[in-house]
């Protein structure tokens, strides 16, 4: 007889006065009585419409079958069929534009807490600790990987599967992406990406960092050092700017510079020496998932008031709808249908305040979303003293910069067919590189298309 | 890991080390830079290639100890190793087909002007070089600029070496005295690249400088690094970190510049974590 609560199982969480103040992890994940009570929930429905709603079309029924059986490490292999990366996604995937948009229960009352079962079950599987991974023999052919985000990690684990024997560059000191620098640690502990980056190394794919590809070595270098296929899954990290005047001043920082000198090189941990403005007072400028990281370090990292401002309102955010509740519940002050059009500064060009224009709904725009509009002579202040921008990356140039042969669009995506593939023989690219700033999931998928495409690729070229 | 081979201090507070980074010194060429991360605490700090060897594998560094970074980096000694050293990044110098050039470095800014001079001499190019101190004491790279100048000149502050006065006056007496640049290359403080940029426009010789903004990645990933150029935002890591410097905005830069400044002077007070160059982590 299935749970017929309208309400999914609460999420035990840190309370929030004590979690804005650590980066320890905010959500604590289910204990199996709860896994088991929130599966129960699930209606094993024939015609699976929540699988729909994933985009790598996770067994979801299946696996949430197994939990009720108590057999949680079966749920897990389950899981991994089609998913590398089950204790991220189910962390950070946007639950509720995917597998739980689609589920039966959310029709009336809550959809099933998929995400929430998903990293139940991922966090069951590596508290067994050290898994014995085999590596698989080798065929002998080498294949390269540019950057180690969720989608060259997914591509390099399905080759080496395959008996590829694979090489990961990556530009940075330490593999992970944007699961490394971008994400904070109180969403998603590193202890668990390391995790899945061991995992690789075991299986015998070689990760060299501070692989600046396109500088240190180009593609065309990889070739003639006897790679015969790449990956490239750079991801989309340029910052974009606003373009108003006084984003010079002292204290403005896009949100990647800010996060990456939080989560990558550990500003808030004094054993390190990366500098970190301490401000008292905080404007995020944003509304998507990076604004609310931002603004939840600012937070951890002392600040008193930490600003969202938004243009548009709570409904067209696109950040994950837990990570604004979460960050609501921290305290993060939300100034919606506002918009940045000046920074102002001191006489010693420290930010001093942010000048905003009230906005107003119109029509819908192209994303189908209304379009906001100013409010003429809404002009007014507010006082901060550093400001970050998260308005959103652009696909990083390097690769296109150094690459002959490999078409992008107008905006800096990387041309691909469905196969993944790229304008030049051989190259294959997918995650935020072609896609622009999209999700972990997504470049995932990407990654296993390409797989199997570079897998029948070699197949004929080699035969 | 990458080892320190040679360390020569060249004054008080300029330091040399040639490190091995095969790698890199196969690819590096004049203008390029590298990042490298002294070891698991450490900032990422960039850094001219000063000189590369291509068959030894090794790229010459040379760093002024100026704020915490630096001065660690300042500790270690030949046969100590660096956990991270990332390049050639950025884009080489464009020199075009310039025949009668003026190289002129500031302080620290000589040690970067050198592999222009060196790549402009070999390839037969008229090379005047203009050097400018502080003091006598702050001299170096003499020697070396000597070799691939055809004319050197040198100037201090307060005239306790060679000429007194500033790059400028230099560059501006010879260029009265009929000498026609048609390319002069500017690297050293901000605000001596300004006032040569402004000097270089008044006569119309094309200049190019060499832009060290804050950066961190060095990949075009975070934007700190953004410099105003002909009133467009340009990324230094990527774009340059060469720029034409009669179009750079260096108000803006010398502004961003100071971001760090007061916790820098924190750390420099945590003298104790530098003894001996070794954390106790
Ligand atoms: C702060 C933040 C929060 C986010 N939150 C979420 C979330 O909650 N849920 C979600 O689904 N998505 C989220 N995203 C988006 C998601 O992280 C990305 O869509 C995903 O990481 C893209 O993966 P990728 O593998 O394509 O690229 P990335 O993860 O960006 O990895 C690219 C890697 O390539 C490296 N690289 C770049 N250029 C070179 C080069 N020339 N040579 C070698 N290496 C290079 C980079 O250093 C990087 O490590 C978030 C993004 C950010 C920034
Ligand atoms: C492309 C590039 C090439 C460079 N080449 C050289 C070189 O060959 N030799 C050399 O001595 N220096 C060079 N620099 C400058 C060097 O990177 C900085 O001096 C160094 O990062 C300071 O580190 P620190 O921790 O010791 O000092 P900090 O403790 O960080 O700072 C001390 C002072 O330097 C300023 N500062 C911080 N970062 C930078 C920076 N990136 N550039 C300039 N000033 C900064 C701070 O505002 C502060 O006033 C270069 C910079 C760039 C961007
Ligand atoms: S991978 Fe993401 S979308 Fe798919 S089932 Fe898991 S949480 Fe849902
Ligand atoms: S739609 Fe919902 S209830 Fe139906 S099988 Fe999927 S998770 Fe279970
Ligand atoms: S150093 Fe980060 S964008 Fe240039």
């Amino acid at each position: 007889m299935p749970n017929m609560s309208l309400k999914k199982v609460p999420m035990p969480a840190q309370e929030p006065h004590i979690r804005n103040q650590n980066f320890d992890e905010v959500a604590l994940g289910y204990t199996p009585e709860m896994a088991i009570e929130e599966a129960t929930r699930c209606l094993n429905c024939k015609h699976r419409p929540c699988v729909s709603g994933c985009p790598v079309q996770v067994n979801i029924p299946d696996f949430i079958q197994l939990i009720i059986k108590r057999d949680f490490e079966g749920a897990y292999q389950c899981i991994r069929e089609t998913n590398l990366l089950p204790a991220i996604c189910g962390r950070v995937c946007p639950q509720e534009n995917q597998c739980e948009a689609k589920c039966v229960r959310g029709i009336k009352g809550e959809p099933v807490a998929i995400g929430r079962l998903e990293r139940f079950v991922a966090d069951y599987h590596l508290a067994k600790g050290e898994e014995r991974v085999e590596k698989p023999e080798s065929n002998g052919i080498k294949v390269a990987v540019i950057g180690s985000g969720p989608s060259g990690l997914s591509c390099a684990y399905d080759l080496a599967k395959l008996g590829y024997e694979v090489t990961i560059f990556e530009a940075f000191h330490s593999p992970g992406g944007v699961l490394i620098y971008g994400i904070p640690e109180f969403r998603l502990p590193k202890r668990i990406v390391e995790h899945e980056i061991n995992n690789l190394l075991k299986l015998g794919v070689s990760i060299q960092t501070n692989m600046v590809i396109g500088k240190v070595l180009t593609i065309d270098e990889l070739m003639e050092m006897g790679y015969k296929a790449v990956y490239v899954a750079t991801g989309a990290g340029t910052p974009n700017f606003l373009n108003i005047p006084g984003e010079s001043l002292i204290g403005v920082y896009s949100a990647n510079e800010y996060l990456t000198r939080i989560n990558l090189m550990k500003a808030y941990n004094p054993q390190y020496d990366t500098p970190i403005r301490q401000g008292k007072n905080i404007a995020v400028i944003g509304g998507g998932n990076v604004a609310m990281d931002a603004a939840r370090c600012a937070k951890r990292l002392g600040a008193e008031n930490v600003y969202i401002i938004y243009r548009r309102g709570e409904e067209e955010m696109p950040a994950r709808l837990e990570e604004i509740h979460h960050a609501k519940e921290e305290g993060i002050i939300f100034k919606l249908l506002t918009n940045p059009v000046k920074i102002h500064g001191n006489e010693k060009n420290e930010v001093k305040a942010i000048e905003c224009v009230t906005m107003e709904l119109g029509e819908p725009d192209a994303s189908g979303r209304r379009r906001p509009i100013p409010v003429p002579d809404s002009n007014h202040l507010i006082e901060v003293d550093t400001v970050i921008v998260a308005i959103g990356t652009s696909p990083n140039p390097l690769i296109r910069k150094t690459t002959k042969g490999i078409e992008t669009d107008k905006w800096g995506c990387i041309v691909v067919d469905e196969k993944m593939a790229t304008t030049r023989p051989g190259v294959y690219a997918g995650g935020d590189a072609v896609t622009g700033s999209a999700t972990v999931i997504l470049a995932m998928g990407a990654g296993k298309i390409a797989a199997k495409s570079i897998h029948e690729y070699l197949t004929n070229q080699l035969s | 890991m990458y080892e320190i081979i040679r360390k020569e201090k060249l004054n008080p507070t300029i330091t040399l080390l040639e490190i091995k980074a095969p790698f890199i010194a196969k690819k590096a060429q004049a203008g390029q830079f590298i990042i490298l991360r002294i070891d698991e605490y450490g900032e990422r700090i960039p850094l001219t290639i000063a000189d590369f060897d291509r068959e030894k594998g090794t790229v010459t560094i040379v760093f002024q100890e100026l704020g915490y970074s630096t001065k660690l980096l300042g500790t270690l000694n030949a046969g100590d190793h660096i956990l991270d050293f990332v390049g050639p990044l950025g884009v080489p110098t464009h020199f075009g087909d310039a025949k009668n050039v003026c190289v002129i470095g500031g302080g620290v800014g000589c040690a970067i002007a050198y592999p222009q001079a060196k790549t402009l001499y070999q390839n037969s190019v008229n090379v005047t070089g203009i050097m400018g101190f502080r003091n006598k004491e702050l001299v170096f790279f003499e020697e070396e600029m000597k070799k691939v100048t055809n004319k050197l000149y040198i100037c201090t502050d307060n005239g306790s070496y060679k000429e007194k006065g500033l790059v400028t006056d230099v560059l501006k007496r010879l260029i009265e005295a009929g000498e026609n640049f048609d390319l002069v290359i500017a690297i050293g403080p901000v605000l001596m690249m300004k006032y040569v940029s402004l000097l270089t426009k008044q006569y119309n010789i094309k200049t190019i400088v060499s832009l060290n903004p804050i950066m961190i990645d060095g990949t075009g990933m975070c934007g700190g690094c953004r410099v105003v150029v002909n009133n467009e935002t340009k990324f230094a890591c990527v774009d340059g970190p060469d720029f034409d410097g009669h179009l750079v905005d260096f108000d803006d830069l010398f502004m961003r510049l100071q971001s760090y400044t007061s916790q820098e002077q924190e750390a420099n007070s945590h003298e104790c974590r530098l003894l001996g160059g070794k954390r106790n982590a």
